[in-house]
C-alpha cells in the first residue's frame, strides 16, 4: 500500500515518517515511534487506554488515522513529566493515593486527567468522575484515581497561588 | 541496648514490614508509561498472527480455501487443523481433563471459534488475509439452553466423545453431559426437607437462583510472543499467563519440547481476574508458527475476540431448597446446579473439583445437613468457566446462599440480619466442620456483622425505608429504597497438595531468597502479579521475617528460567500459599543467620534472641549482630560446619485452605419508572486475617466491589437462540465508568488464620464474592414490601423496570 508522508510534533519533538494512510495513530505511536505508554484495550473508542493529547484535546488514538494527525501536536504519557525530568504532580499523586494497580489504564488516565485539569483547574469530585468517564479502569474502582486527581489539582493550585 | 541502637519500634518502622501502608514499588514504571506488557514486545523479524473465526455457533466446516489469502503479499502462512494434525496439536488438553480444538476440526461449536490462523508480516496484512480465507460451512441445529441440551433428542455437540460413557469426572449420562459432582448427604437432606414440609413449626423455601454468564474482561486482552531459537533449540514465550510454570509444563507435554528448553515469561500483565489462567488456541498457534517460520510470532486478541471466545465466567443455574424452624433456625440446605460449560470443559478448577469450591455454599451458617449436586453440560457457547475474581465458584456459592437466606427471611417475615445472626457459625465453633466437607479455619462473624450494623445505623436505615414505602404508596415519591445485606465466607489459598492439583501438578507455591553480601535481597516466587502489588507486599512479609528493609528487597516473578516452580496467581492464593512460602524461606534465612551470629559472638545459638533486625545475646543487649553484618559475614567468614552464602528456598504445601470473610451493607435508591439504580452507600468490612498492606487491601476491595457493581447491574455475555453473542463489544458489555462506580467505605476486623505462618488469609477476591450478593439483595429488597421475592441478575434498568411492572407499580 502506498505510504504517505506525515509530520507532527510528539512530546515536543518534531517527527517525520512514511506511513500507510490507514495506519491508526495508536499503532504509529506504539510501533513506529516506540512510545508504548498508550495502550490498546478495546479498539472501539470505549476504554480510553490509548488516550493521548492532540492539539489540546484528549483523543482516543485507536480511532484516528495517522493522516488525521498530520501537523498536530501530540503529547503521550512519555511527555507528561516536567521539563527537568521530575515527575508531574499527577504522576506523583497517582502513586501517593494508590490510583493504579495493573497500570494498563494509567497512561491514558493520567494524560486525560492532565487535560481535564487544564480545562478545569479546580474540579469537584463529580466533575472529575464525569471528566474521566471516557477512561475505563478494571482494577481500582476509580475511588483512588479520583482522590489522586483532586489532590493533584489542590497541589497545582497551591503552587500557582504561591507563585503569584 | 547501647546508646547507638535506636529503639525497636523505630527500627521496625524502617523495615516497612507487615502492616505498613507502603507505597507501591511497581508504580514508578506504570505512571511514566514504562510498563512492559506483552504487546509492547517488539523483536526483529517478528510476524503477526490473527484468527479466522466462525460466524456460526454450530456448523460443519466443509472446506477452507487459503489460496487468496496466501496470494496476498506479506502473508507467510495460513494454518488450519489439517496443518496441526501431523503434530498432534489440532486439539489440546484443557485444565478440566477435557480436550479442546485448537483449530476447527471438521466442525465448529461456538460463535467465534478459531478456524484458521493467518501469519503475516504486520497486523494489518494479517487482518486483510483473514478476510480472504474462504470457509464453507453447513449449519447445524444450535443448543444454547443447558436444560434443553440434556433433552433425549438434543443435537449431539461433541461428536468426538458422543459414545464415551465415562468422562474425566465420572459417568456421563447423555452425549451433552460432562459430569455429575455430588457432596453431602442426599438422603438425610431430603428427610429434613420432607419433615419440615409436613411440620407446622417449620418452613421450606425453594427458588432457582441463576448466576448469569459474564466475563472477567481485564483491560489488557490475552496475547503472546512465541520465539523458537532454532540454533540452541530453546522456545521462549512471553504471554499473559497467570500460571507461567503450569503453562511451561503443559507446553512441554503437548509439544514434546523438553521442559528445560522452554522458557515462559509473564511480563507486566494488565489485569487477569481469572481469564489468563488457561491455555488458549492463540498460544498454541503462535508457538507452532514460530517453530515453522523460525522467527518470533506475536498474537494479541482484540476486545471482540476476547469477549466472544476467551474464557467466560459463571453461567450456573442453582436450584435451591432451604428448611428452617419457624423461629428461623436453618435445618437443611439442598442445591442442584446445572452448569453451562459451553463447547469444551475448559474450567480452571483443581482437578478433583469439577465444580470448584461450590461446596462452600453453606456459607457463613451452621447448617447441620446439606446436599449439593452439580451437572456440567455442553452447549454451543464459548468454553471457559474461570474463577472471575473468585476462588473457583465461590462467588456462585456465596450468591446462592445469600439469596436463599434473604428469601427464607421473607417467608419467615424476619429481618435478613436477624436471620443471619441466628444462624452464623459462632466464634467458639472454629475450627468448624461444614456439612459439605470443609474445615473452616477461623472466624468471628457476629462481631463483624455487629460492627457494620452500628456503622451504618441499620435500624435507622430500615425506619427510613419503611417511611419511603409509605410515601411511595401515598404517591409522594417514585423512588424505592433497597438495603442489601451480605455475609460471605470465602475459601481461598488452593491448596493442599493432598486434594488440590491442576493436571496433576500439586498446588503448592514457592519462594527463593538470595541475600547479597551488602545486605540487600533478591526474592523470587512462583506467583505472578497482575496488579495486586506483589513486589511491594511480598517484600513486606520478608522484611518482617528477616529484618532487612523492604526497600532493599527486590521481588521477581513470572520468569520460569529464574523463579522457583509455583502454580501462579488466581483464587486469592498468592498470600495464603506463596506468602507463606516467603515467610518460611525467610525463617530458614534467619536460622542460618543465627548460627553465623552465634559463632561471631562466641555464644551458643540458644543464647541469642531475635530483635527486629538483629540477633542479640540474651541479657547482654550491647552484644549483637545486625542482619546487614550477618549477610556480609555469610560471604567472608569460614564458619565451621556451615556453607558460605545466605540463600533459602521454600516450597510451601498449605495444610488447609484459608477462610476470609466479611460483612457488607449497601443502600440504593431505585427509580420505579426508569429502573435506574443509584448506589447511595456501600459499607464493606473485610476480615482477611493478618493485614500486610492496608493501602493495597483497600485498593483491592474498591476494585472487587466495582466488578460486583458491573456484574449485578448489567454485565452479561448474552446469546440469542442461534448462538450469536449479543454483547461482544464494550458498547454492549457493561463496565462501570467513574460515574457509575459508587464511593465505598471500608472497614475491617482481624481474625488471623491459625495455620498460616503469618496468619494472613488473602483478600483480592472477597469484595467481588460479597459484593455481588450484597447489591443483588438490595435490588430485591427494594421491592420486598410489594410481595417481590426474587429476580434473576443482571439488574439492568430494563429488568428492574420489569420487576416494578410485574408488581403493578406503574399504575
Amino acid at each position: 500500500m502506498a505510504k504517505m508522508h506525515v509530520k507532527m510534533t510528539v512530546n515536543g519533538k518534531p517527527v517525520e515518517a512514511l506511513a500507510e494512510p490507514r495506519t491508526l495513530l495508536i499503532h504509529f505511536l506504539r510501533e513506529e515511534m516506540c512510545l508504548t505508554g498508550p495502550h490498546i484495550g478495546c479498539d472501539t473508542t470505549h476504554c480510553g487506554a490509548c488516550t493521548v493529547d492532540l492539539d489540546g484535546k484528549s483523543v482516543k488514538s485507536c480511532t484516528i488515522f495517522v493522516g488525521q494527525a498530520n501537523g498536530a501536536e501530540i503529547t503521550t504519557i512519555e511527555g507528561i513529566a516536567n521539563a527537568d525530568g521530575s515527575l508531574h504532580v499527577l504522576q506523583e499523586m497517582f502513586r501517593e493515593h494508590h490510583g493504579l494497580q495493573c497500570g494498563f489504564c494509567t497512561p491514558g488516565m493520567i494524560v486525560r486527567a492532565h487535560r481535564l485539569l487544564a480545562e478545569n483547574p479546580d474540579p469537584t469530585e463529580a466533575e472529575v468522575r464525569m471528566g474521566i468517564s471516557g477512561n475505563l479502569c478494571r482494577c481500582t474502582g476509580y475511588q483512588n484515581i479520583v482522590k489522586a486527581i483532586l489532590a493533584a489539582a489542590a497541589t497545582l493550585n497551591a503552587e500557582k497561588e504561591a507563585a503569584e | 541496648m547501647n546508646e547507638q541502637t535506636p529503639p525497636a519500634t523505630e527500627r521496625a518502622e524502617k523495615l516497612k514490614g507487615l502492616g505498613c501502608a507502603r507505597k507501591r514499588v511497581e508504580d514508578a514504571r506504570f505512571i511514566q508509561g514504562k510498563g512492559n506488557y506483552v504487546d509492547d514486545i517488539k523483536m526483529p523479524g517478528m510476524l503477526f498472527g490473527d484468527f479466522v473465526r466462525s460466524p456460526y455457533a454450530h456448523a460443519r466446516v466443509v472446506s477452507v480455501d487459503k489460496a487468496a489469502a496466501l496470494a496476498l503479499p506479506g502473508v507467510v502462512a495460513v494454518l488450519t487443523a489439517a496443518d496441526l494434525e501431523p503434530l498432534n496439536l489440532h486439539w489440546m488438553p484443557t485444565l478440566a481433563g477435557d480436550k479442546q480444538m485448537v483449530l476447527a476440526d471438521g466442525k465448529v461449536l461456538f460463535q467465534g471459534q478459531e478456524v484458521a490462523f493467518v501469519v503475516a508480516e504486520d497486523r494489518y496484512i494479517a487482518a486483510d488475509a483473514v478476510e480472504l480465507v474462504e470457509v464453507e460451512y453447513e449449519e447445524l441445529p444450535v443448543v444454547t439452553d443447558p436444560f434443553k441440551a440434556l433433552d433425549p433428542d438434543a443435537p449431539v455437540l461433541r461428536e468426538d466423545i458422543a459414545d464415551q460413557k465415562e468422562g474425566a469426572h465420572g459417568p456421563r449420562r447423555h452425549p451433552n453431559h460432562i459430569f455429575t459432582w455430588e457432596q453431602g448427604d442426599e438422603a438425610a437432606t431430603n428427610a429434613v426437607l420432607a419433615g419440615a414440609a409436613q411440620s407446622e413449626n417449620a418452613v421450606v423455601v425453594e427458588e432457582m437462583i441463576q448466576y448469569h454468564r459474564c466475563h472477567p474482561c481485564p483491560l489488557e486482552t490475552c496475547g503472546c510472543v512465541a520465539s523458537m531459537d532454532k540454533v540452541n533449540g530453546k522456545l521462549t514465550v512471553w504471554g499473559t499467563f497467570q500460571a507461567p510454570h503450569a503453562v511451561r509444563t503443559i507446553a512441554s507435554l503437548i509439544s514434546g519440547i523438553a521442559e528445560h528448553n522452554i522458557r515462559i515469561v509473564s511480563p507486566d500483565i494488565g489485569g487477569g481476574f481469572g481469564t489468563k489462567v488457561g491455555v488458549y488456541p492463540g498460544y498454541i498457534c503462535a508457538i507452532v508458527a514460530s517453530i515453522v517460520t523460525g522467527v518470533p510470532v506475536k498474537w494479541v486478541e482484540d476486545r471482540i475476540e476476547n469477549l466472544i471466545a476467551t474464557a467466560f465466567a459463571r453461567d450456573y443455574w442453582m436450584q435451591g431448597k432451604i428448611a428452617a424452624t419457624k423461629d428461623g433456625k436453618i435445618t437443611g440446605l439442598w442445591c442442584h446446579t446445572t452448569a453451562d460449560h459451553g463447547a469444551f470443559d475448559a474450567c480452571a478448577d483443581p482437578s478433583k473439583f469439577p465444580a470448584g469450591f461450590m461446596n462452600i455454599c453453606t456459607g457463613s451458617y451452621d447448617i447441620p445437613t446439606a446436599w449439593l449436586a452439580v451437572d456440567g453440560v455442553y452447549t454451543n457457547k464459548a468454553p471457559g468457566g474461570v474463577a472471575y475474581r473468585c476462588s473457583f465458584r465461590v462467588t456462585e456459592a456465596s450468591y446462592f446462599i445469600e439469596r436463599m437466606i434473604d428469601i427464607l427471611a421473607i417467608k419467615l417475615d424476619m429481618d435478613p440480619v436477624e436471620l443471619r445472626m441466628k444462624n452464623f457459625i459462632r466464634k467458639d465453633q472454629f475450627p468448624y466442620q461444614s456439612a459439605l466437607g470443609w474445615e473452616y479455619d477461623s472466624g468471628d462473624y457476629h462481631t463483624a456483622m455487629e460492627k457494620v450494623l452500628k456503622a451504618v445505623d441499620y435500624d435507622g436505615l430500615r425506619r427510613e425505608q419503611a417511611a419511603r414505602v409509605e410515601a411511595f404508596k401515598r404517591g409522594e415519591t417514585r423512588k424505592l429504597m433497597g438495603i442489601g445485606v451480605s455475609h460471605f465466607t470465602e475459601i481461598v489459598g488452593a491448596g493442599p497438595v493432598k486434594n488440590c492439583d491442576i493436571l496433576g501438578l500439586g498446588m503448592f507455591d514457592s519462594c527463593a531468597i538470595r541475600i547479597h553480601p551488602t545486605g540487600s535481597v533478591t526474592a523470587r516466587l512462583g506467583t505472578i502479579s497482575q496488579g495486586q502489588g506483589h513486589a511491594t507486599t511480598f517484600a513486606q512479609i520478608l522484611a518482617s521475617e528477616i529484618g532487612i528493609p523492604a526497600d532493599d528487597i527486590t521481588v521477581e516473578e513470572g520468569d520460569t528460567d529464574t523463579a522457583p516452580y509455583g502454580l501462579g496467581t488466581y483464587g486469592s492464593r498468592s498470600t495464603p500459599v506463596a506468602g507463606a512460602a516467603a515467610a518460611m524461606a525467610g525463617r530458614k534465612i534467619r536460622a542460618k543467620a543465627q548460627m553465623i551470629a552465634a559463632w561471631l559472638l562466641e555464644v551458643h545459638d540458644d543464647d541469642l534472641e531475635w530483635d527486629v533486625d538483629r540477633f542479640v545475646v540474651k541479657g547482654a543487649p550491647e552484644r549483637f549482630k545486625t542482619m546487614t553484618e550477618l549477610a556480609f559475614a555469610a560471604y567472608n567468614q569460614a564458619v565451621p560446619g556451615l556453607e558460605p552464602g545466605l540463600e533459602a528456598v521454600s516450597y510451601y504445601d498449605p495444610p488447609n485452605m484459608t477462610f476470609p470473610f466479611g460483612a457488607y451493607i449497601s443502600v440504593m435508591d431505585i427509580d420505579v419508572d426508569t429502573g435506574e439504580v443509584e448506589i447511595r452507600r456501600f459499607y464493606a468490612l473485610d476480615d482477611c486475617g493478618t493485614r500486610i498492606n492496608p493501602m493495597i487491601i483497600e485498593g483491592q476491595v474498591h476494585g472487587g466491589l466495582t466488578e460486583a457493581v458491573a456484574i449485578v447491574l448489567g454485565q452479561e455475555i448474552a446469546y440469542d437462540e442461534d448462538g450469536n453473542v449479543m454483547t461482544g463489544t464494550l458498547m454492549d458489555f457493561f463496565l462501570p465508568t467513574a460515574v457509575e462506580a459508587p464511593h465505598y467505605e471500608t472497614d475491617h476486623t482481624t481474625t488471623p488464620s491459625p495455620h498460616h505462618p503469618i496468619g494472613a488469609k488473602g483478600v483480592g477476591e472477597s469484595p467481588n464474592v460479597g459484593g455481588v450478593s450484597c447489591l443483588a439483595n438490595a435490588v430485591n429488597d427494594a421491592f420486598r414490601a410489594f410481595g417481590h421475592v426474587h429476580a434473576q441478575m443482571p439488574h439492568d434498568h430494563w429488568r428492574v423496570w420489569k420487576i416494578a411492572e410485574g408488581l403493578g407499580l406503574h399504575g
